[in-house]
C-alpha cells in the first residue's frame, strides 16, 4: 500500500512539475495545486498506513493509525487551499492589468 | 509565567484583526499600530531581559509535555531577533502614514503588517519545525497581501513570481518535513536533535538536511536562487520594501542557523563546507548586481544579497566566534537594511523619481536627509566604530583562526564594494549640481524620527558593544553546543 501511495505521489509532483514549468499561468496555478497534493499524500504516507486503525492510543490496542500526519496533513491543506485560492485572484488580475498571461511576456526589465 | 512568550505573537496577531473593521478610520488605525508596537516592544524588551537573567522560557501549549505538543522556544538567539524585529516595526509604523498612499493605507496595510510582525515573531519562537512551516505561511500570507497592495502593472507582475516561488519552496519544505518525520518519527526540534545525533547524521539525513537548505536558501535569497529578490523587493512602496528587506530573508537565514546547529551538525565537513562556498557566490554575484543598476531602491534590495553571504560564511565556518559574528551580523543588517529602504524612499519622495542618473546636489537643500544616509552607508560598509564593523571582525576572525583564507578575502574585497556602491548615491544624489526640485514639495520632517531612531541603534550597537558582545558571544557558545538547547527543552 506504502508503494501504490509512493508512486501516486510521485506522479503528482511529475504532472505538476511539468505544468510549473509551462508558459500559461492558469497552467501554473494547476502545477501548484497538484504539487501540494503530492506533498499531502507524501505525509500521510510517510506516517505509514495503518489501515483501519483508530488514531488513538488506549492500554490494550497495539495497532493505531499515527495521528500527527493526519494532524500535520489539515494544516497544511488549509494553508494550500488558501494560497491557490489567492493565487487564481491574482493570476486573474494581473492578465487583466498586463493584457496576458503568458510569463515570456511578463519578464521585467527597469525601463517600464 | 512562560506564558508571556506568547504575547510577541498574540498582540499584533489581535490588533491587527481587530484593525480589520476600522478600515475607513484612518487616523485611529495609525495611532491605534504606532501605539501597538510600542506595547510590544516594551513586552518584548522585558520578556528579553527576563530570558538573559533566568534563561530559556519555555512553553508547553495545552499542557502537552515537550516531545508531544507544540512547544514554544523563548532562548537568547530568538529574542534578540525578535526585539531587532520590534524596533524594526515600531519604526516601520511611524513611517507608514507618510509614505503610503490612501488608497494601500486603507485596504488593510497596517493588518497586514500586524499580521507580518506576527508570523515573524512565532518562526523566531516556534521549537517545532512544522509549527515553523506554518508560521513561514503566515508572514508569507501576510507579505503576498502587502506585495500586491496597491496593484500597480510592474507590482503585480513581480508578485506572480514571488508567489509562485514561494508557494513552491513551502511544498518542498512540507515534503521535506514529511521525510524527516518518516526518517525520525518526530518533529520537535530538540528530539529531532537528540535522533539525529543518535545516529551521527546518516546519509539519508544528510539528503534530507540539503534539501532543508535548499527552501531555506530559495526564502533567504542565496545564490543560485536569489533572483526572485531584488525586483520583488524594489516595486512595492519604501516602507513594505523595508520590512520585506529586512525583516524576510533574514526569517530564511535564522532557520538555516537553528536547523544546521541545532538538528543537522553531524556532517560538516559535507553540509558546512557546501556552505562557505555558497556564501562566496552569493557576496560576489549580490554585490556586482548592486553595481550594475542606476535605481536607487534596487542597489539597497541587492545589498541584501552580500549580507547575506557574510551570515551564511558564519554559519558555514562554525566555530563559537563565526556563529557570533553572524548573529551580530544578522542583527546589525536587519536594523541598517531597514533604514536603507526608509532612506532611499525617503530620497524618492523629495526628488520625485529612483533613478540615480536624474538625482543630485540633494545636500544643498535636504542636508540632514544627507547625512543620516552618510551615517547609514558607513555602518552598512562596515567601518569602525559602527555596528556592521564588529559583526565582520568576528567573522573575518572566525575565518582567519580557521584557515579559511579565500572567503576572508572575498568577504574583505567585498566590503570595500558594498562600501562603492552605496556610497555612489551618496556622490551623485546628494554632491553636484543642485537639481530641479518637483514643483510641489513634501515636507519630509515626520520621515526623520523613525529613520533617526533606526540609525541610533545602529550606532548603539557598534560603540556600545562592549556591552553587547559579551551576550552574542555567550548565544555563539550556546549554539556550538546544542545539549544547552535540548537539555532546557527537554529537561534532562
Amino acid at each position: 500500500m506504502e508503494l501504490i501511495m509512493a508512486v501516486l505521489a510521485g506522479l503528482l509532483f511529475t504532472a505538476g512539475v511539468y505544468l510549473l514549468l509551462q508558459r500559461q499561468v492558469l497552467k501554473i496555478v494547476f502545477g501548484t495545486a497538484l504539487l501540494s497534493h503530492g506533498a499531502h499524500l507524501l505525509i500521510l504516507t510517510m506516517g505509514k498506513l495503518n489501515r483501519g486503525q483508530p488514531p488513538i492510543l488506549e492500554k490494550g490496542i497495539e495497532h493505531y493509525a499515527d495521528p500527527l500526519p493526519q494532524a500535520l496533513i489539515l494544516t497544511s491543506i488549509v494553508i494550500s487551499f488558501g494560497v491557490t485560492s489567492f493565487l487564481l485572484v491574482l493570476a486573474y488580475r494581473a492578465y487583466k492589468t498586463n493584457k496576458t498571461d503568458n510569463m515570456e511576456q511578463l519578464r521585467g526589465s527597469d525601463h517600464d | 509565567m512562560t506564558n508571556l512568550i506568547t504575547l510577541p505573537i498574540l498582540i499584533p496577531l489581535i490588533a491587527g484583526t481587530l484593525f480589520v473593521f476600522w478600515r475607513k478610520k484612518l487616523p485611529f488605525v495609525r495611532m491605534g499600530t504606532q501605539i501597538i508596537t510600542i506595547i510590544n516592544l516594551i513586552v518584548t524588551a522585558f520578556i528579553t531581559f527576563l530570558v538573559v537573567q533566568n534563561g530559556p522560557i519555555i512553553l508547553e501549549t495545552g499542557g502537552w509535555v515537550a516531545p508531544y505538543g507544540i512547544i514554544l522556544v523563548g532562548d537568547a538567539l530568538s529574542l534578540s531577533l525578535l526585539l531587532t524585529t520590534n524596533v524594526i516595526a515600531v519604526a516601520a509604523a511611524f513611517y507608514a502614514p507618510f509614505s503610503l498612499d490612501r488608497g494601500r493605507e486603507e485596504h488593510y496595510f497596517y493588518t497586514f503588517f500586524l499580521i507580518l510582525i506576527a508570523g515573524v515573531s512565532g518562526a523566531f519562537l516556534t521549537g517545532d519545525i512544522f509549527n515553523l512551516f506554518v508560521f513561514f505561511e503566515v508572514l508569507l500570507m501576510a507579505s503576498y497581501g502587502m506585495i500586491v497592495l496597491g496593484g500597480t502593472r510592474q507590482q503585480l507582475r513581480e508578485s506572480i513570481k514571488y508567489v509562485l516561488l514561494n508557494l513552491f519552496s513551502s511544498i518542498l519544505f512540507v515534503t521535506t518535513v514529511s521525510f524527516l518525520y518518516s526518517v525520525t518519527g518526530t518533529v520537535n526540534m530538540a528530539q529531532l536533535s537528540e535522533r539525529v545525533g543518535q545516529v551521527n547524521q546518516e546519509g539519508i539525513l544528510t539528503t534530507i538536511a540539503i534539501l532543508f537548505f535548499v527552501v531555506f536558501a530559495t526564502k533567504g535569497a542565496l545564490f543560485p536562487l536569489y533572483f526572485w529578490m531584488p525586483h520583488a523587493y524594489a516595486k512595492p512602496p519604501a516602507v513594505i520594501s523595508a520590512l520585506f528587506g529586512a525583516l524576510l530573508t533574514k526569517v530564511g537565514i535564522y532557520s538555516i542557523l537553528r536547523v544546521f546547529t541545532l538538528i543537522f551538525n553531524g556532517n560538516i565537513d559535507y553540509t558546512h563546507s557546501f556552505f562557505i562556498t555558497l556564501a562566496g557566490f552569493t557576496l560576489i554575484f549580490g554585490v556586482i548586481g548592486a553595481m550594475s543598476t542606476n535605481n536607487i531602491k534596487l542597489i539597497i534590495a541587492y545589498n541584501i544579497i552580500p549580507a547575506i553571504g557574510f551570515m551564511i560564511m558564519g554559519i558555514g565556518i562554525f566555530t563559537d566566534v563565526s556563529l557570533a559574528g553572524s548573529v551580530y551580523y544578522l542583527v546589525h543588517d536587519m536594523i541598517i537594511k531597514g533604514a536603507l529602504f526608509l532612506l532611499v524612499g525617503a530620497i524618492a519622495i523629495v526628488a520625485g523619481t529612483s533613478d540615480l542618473r536624474k538625482i543630485s546636489g540633494l545636500i544643498k537643500n535636504y542636508p540632514l536627509l544627507g547625512w543620516l544616509f552618510f551615517i547609514a552607508t558607513v555602518t552598512l560598509a562596515g567601518l569602525p566604530p559602527f555596528s556592521g564593523f564588529i559583526g565582520k571582525l568576528l567573522l573575518l576572525k572566525g575565518a582567519f583562526e580557521n584557515g579559511h583564507y579565500v572567503i576572508a578575502a572575498i568577504g574583505l574585497i567585498t566590503s570595500l564594494l558594498i562600501l562603492v556602491s552605496v556610497m555612489r548615491i551618496f556622490i551623485n544624489g546628494f554632491w553636484g549640481v543642485s537639481m530641479e526640485l518637483p514643483k510641489e514639495k513634501r515636507s519630509i520632517k515626520p520621515l526623520y524620527v523613525p529613520i533617526t531612531f533606526l540609525l541610533i541603534f545602529s550606532v548603539v550597537l557598534g560603540i556600545g558593544a562592549e556591552w553587547f558582545l559579551p551576550h552574542i558571544q555567550q548565544i555563539g557558545v550556546d549554539l556550538m553546543n546544542p545539549s544547552v538547547y535540548v537539555d532546557a527543552v527537554l529537561k534532562e
